[in-house]
């Protein structure tokens, strides 16, 4: 993946996901520290770094989950494309849409395969008769067609960990959002599994702009064409991946890297 | 490694015998109503009026009552008390304020039903004008339930995972939607769980009507919201403490006291069977 993305990055580079002096505390600790980072549509951006460094509360703000916590204050500005995340004007639940999640451990609805994904498409009025071939599409898109396809009734939280987790991306995926964050969606699955997914997110960034956290090193230099490391609620350093894993320009990415710490 | 054993087998012993000596207690009860009480159960004993100064005849007005009572309870209590919970759990930030709402809610369910009973007198019969009646009663048994249902179904929603609330709201599906089909479905069987074994008590309770519309003796069946009315709890009271002949009503006190556990019984059933078709769904 490495030695591809520097040919890609030159024919087209544009801006998908944008952060601007982003400051966010928790109540008086600030977590993240003045962050500037972009994300290219089309491609996998891997955000790595210690545990608490940030990551997680990054890949949040974009999708606006800090929302419900009432201690979150959030300075600087979020943008998709030339949408202001947090202009007052916007709403959230169109923001929420367009920018997808799936999330570190599996949370199927409560319902089955089925309506695990239809039930987003009928809040968003999709036309009934179009609701089957999207959720059939979907679950192709997520290689998971196969295994549940004479067995959509069935409830989803019967469905092994590894399946789980590919029907929230197939939930995710139906609504063809512009971009998918992911917050260690590999965390809770064997390697099996794991592979699945990689080779799922690999093919999803045709149409979709990922944005992953991992703790996995080799998985982030598998899947990313774009590598940004976080410590201690900063970006320390952002750039492609092969830079970032085989020559980086700061010391503490190397150490990191190179398993000193973290 | 002996001494453990030993320790071990006492421990046990300890356990099991206070389980043991419990639910003793709960059979020697049941046995001792159920024997006295179902000689005297019978289709006419369930369907008809007392008479011969209760002496005679059945408890149909009083179970009337009583499942009429529990109804007006239940349209009362239910909707403010799980609203009032939702709002606690899913929407209230936490602060001062939230805190001292909680401590409230926990605080009067604490307090004497007998208070309750003087509380809905003051407020149900005089100030608002109901009269000593079905509505006055059935309400003052709804704001004795309500911290109940309110803590329960409070409890409920708490067992709810946020996992499960991010997932349909970073689908972009509003919170009062998620709420609505996701946690409120999921939560079903713990808030109904709390809502009847709280109105299971509210049927049982007899201090709180006293004073807001039970009635000794009413002559035929009336389900008129500002009559007086007659309730099993209280018909057990009065056969067994204030009729001018009590032993010769002994066998009716047992009857009403069976009945009045079947009727809590059902209402039990029906809380376990909605808790086993929710845990064989998921």
């Amino acid at each position: 993946m490495c030695d591809l993305k520097t040919e890609r990055k030159t024919n087209m580079d544009s801006n998908k996901l944008r952060a601007e002096n982003l400051n966010l505390y928790f109540g008086k600790k600030q977590i993240l520290k003045n962050i500037n980072i972009d994300f290219i549509k089309n491609q996998v951006t891997s955000l790595i770094g210690p545990s608490g460094c940030g990551k997680s509360t990054l890949l949040r703000s974009f999708n606006r989950m800090h929302d419900l916590s009432p201690e979150a204050r959030i300075e600087g500005k979020l943008f998709l494309d030339d949408l202001n995340l947090y202009d007052k004007k916007n709403s959230v639940t169109d923001i929420r849409r367009r920018i997808g999640m799936v999330f570190q451990k599996p949370n199927p609805l409560p319902k089955s395969i089925y309506e695990n994904l239809a039930y987003a498409l009928k809040i968003h009025n999709y036309p009934k008769h179009e609701i089957p071939e999207l959720i059939e599409n979907a679950l192709k898109e997520s290689f998971l067609w196969d295994e549940v396809k004479d067995e959509l009734k069935k409830p989803a939280v019967k469905l092994s960990g590894g399946q789980q987790q590919r029907l929230c991306i197939a939930r995710t995926v139906v609504l063809r959002p512009e971009v998918i964050l992911m917050d260690e969606p590999c965390s809770a699955l064997d390697p099996i599994s794991t592979k699945k997914i990689e080779e799922l997110i690999l093919k999803l960034k045709k149409d979709f702009t990922i944005v992953i956290v991992t703790h996995n090193m080799q998985q982030a230099q598998r899947i990313s064409e774009k590598v940004a490391f976080m410590y201690l609620g900063e970006l320390i350093e952002f750039d492609t991946c092969d830079t970032i894993f085989n020559h980086p320009k700061k010391e503490l990415t190397q150490r990191y890297i190179g398993g000193h710490f973290g | 490694m002996k001494k453990k054993g030993l320790i071990s087998t006492f421990n046990w012993i300890i356990l099991c015998g206070s389980t043991f000596i419990v639910c003793l207690f709960l059979g020697v009860i049941l046995w001792d109503i159920f024997t006295k009480g179902f000689s005297s159960v019978s289709w006419n004993f369930v369907s008809s009026f007392p008479s011969n100064g209760m002496t005679q005849g059945g408890i149909l007005p009083a179970i009337v009552g009583t499942v009429v009572l529990t109804f007006i309870t239940t349209l009362f209590s239910v909707p403010f008390g799980v609203a009032c919970a939702i709002y606690l759990n899913e929407y209230a930030k936490p602060s001062m304020l939230t805190n001292i709402i909680r401590a409230s809610i926990r605080n009067l369910a604490g307090i004497p039903s007998i208070i309750y009973g003087l509380f809905g007198l003051a407020l149900f019969v005089q100030a608002l004008h109901f009269g000593t009646s079905i509505l006055s009663a059935g309400l003052t048994l709804g704001l004795l339930s309500l911290p109940y249902i309110i803590t329960t179904t409070e409890e409920a929603l708490k067992r709810i995972p946020n996992s499960l609330r991010e997932a349909t709201l970073a689908l972009g599906v509003t919170q009062a939607e998620t709420i609505k089909d996701v946690v409120l479905p999921k939560a079903l069987s713990g808030i109904l769980t709390g809502v009847i074994l709280t109105l299971s008590r509210a049927a049982g309770e007899t201090a709180p009507i006293l004073f807001t519309g039970v009635a000794f003796y009413i002559n035929g069946v009336s389900t008129a919201a500002n009559q007086e009315f007659m309730a099993l709890p209280y018909h057990l009271y009065m056969l067994s403490t204030q009729h001018n002949d009590i032993e010769q009503v002994r066998p009716l006190a047992y009857g009403t006291a069976t009945v009045l556990i079947l009727l809590v019984f059902m209402l039990n059933i029906v809380a376990f069977y909605v808790r086993f078709k929710n845990r064989t769904q998921d």
